[in-house]
């Protein structure tokens, strides 16, 4: 079992919540992209950075950075507390779990920077 | 005695919740043996959603890769054209798309679930059919316009 809890609302209602509520702007985003795709087949480069040089899509795609973060560490966190307890690992779980709990934030930590920096940075 | 059995997939009976035929306080029902598990349809979906969630997360690195070199510059667009000419970058590109076109599609149909629709043994078997046909159709497109 595992009982000490690094979630991130420090509760399941609220963690399910978010779970949803960034699945649905990550949807949306995807959506948007794929959308781009399908309906300009050959862009060229002037096409698809006027795409993201947009405010409106700055905004979009800064809240899907963020959706994506959030998304991933509780989707992340309820794995990890899924395969890596006790019953798997017996006394040393605590210990792995916390350190995969701790490359995923580091993973998450460079996405959001990076990604800041791509939407943001040009 | 423990009254809880786990039927194996042969049929035959295995008793659980009593170790080494001692009596053990604890009696809820506990079956790890996962070659007696079941794998009805929606099982497997699901789990497909969780593993196409933990190799997207990795994924999107190469997204966001692949998103900054093109919006770099002019050069940088055409490097991740020529980049994409490469069969293995084509695949890894492939992979991840499908992976997230997997997700997506069965992420859709939790979030319709989660609203009460399709909660029935029934429901739950055509809404993992929809979801895998439909990906099968998103996938197969999805490798048809990459290559
Ligand atoms: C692109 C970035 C995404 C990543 C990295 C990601 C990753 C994950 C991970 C690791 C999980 C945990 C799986 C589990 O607990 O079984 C998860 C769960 C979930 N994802 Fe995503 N996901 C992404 C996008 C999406 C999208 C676009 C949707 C669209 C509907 C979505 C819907 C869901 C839902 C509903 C769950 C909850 C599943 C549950 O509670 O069992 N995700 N995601
Ligand atoms: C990926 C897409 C979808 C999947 C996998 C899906 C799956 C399902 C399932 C499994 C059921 C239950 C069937 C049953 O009880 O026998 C259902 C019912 C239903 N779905 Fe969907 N669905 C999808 C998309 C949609 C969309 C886009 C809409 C509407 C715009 C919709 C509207 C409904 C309605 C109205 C019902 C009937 C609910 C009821 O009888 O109480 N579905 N769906």
């Amino acid at each position: 079992m595992v009982t000490n809890v690094t979630n991130l609302g420090r509760s399941g209602l609220y963690d399910w919540i978010v779970q949803r509520f960034s699945a649905v702007i990550l949807a949306a985003y995807s959506l948007c992209i794929l959308a781009s795709f399908v309906m300009n087949p050959d862009m060229n480069f002037e096409q698809w950075s006027s795409i993201f040089e947009n405010n409106a899509m700055r905004f979009f795609s800064i809240i899907t950075l963020l959706a994506l973060c959030a998304h991933a560490w509780i989707g992340m966190w309820t794995i990890s507390t899924d395969y890596m307890t006790s019953l798997q690992l017996g006394s040393s779980a605590t210990f792995f779990r916390i350190m995969f709990q701790a490359g995923c934030v580091l993973l998450i930590a460079v996405y959001l920077l990076w990604g800041i920096q791509i939407f943001w940075g040009n | 005695m423990c009254r809880f059995e786990a039927i194996r997939v042969d049929g035959s009976a295995n008793l659980i919740g009593q170790r080494d035929g001692q009596t053990v306080n604890d009696n809820r029902p506990k079956n790890l043996d996962i070659t007696t598990f079941k794998y009805p349809l929606p099982a497997i979906t699901s789990l497909l959603h969780r593993l196409s969630g933990a190799f997207i997360f990795v994924g999107v690195a190469l997204m966001l890769y692949l998103l900054e070199l093109s919006l770099e510059s002019e050069t940088g667009f055409a490097l991740v054209q020529e980049l994409l000419d490469n069969v293995i970058v084509k695949f890894a590109a492939w992979a991840v798309l499908s992976g997230l076109l997997y997700h997506l599609i069965a992420g859709i149909k939790h979030l319709i679930m989660d609203l009460g629709y399709g909660e029935t043994l029934q429901g739950g078997f055509i809404g993992a059919c929809i979801t895998l046909a439909l990906s099968a159709v998103a996938i197969i497109t999805a490798g048809v316009w990459i290559w």
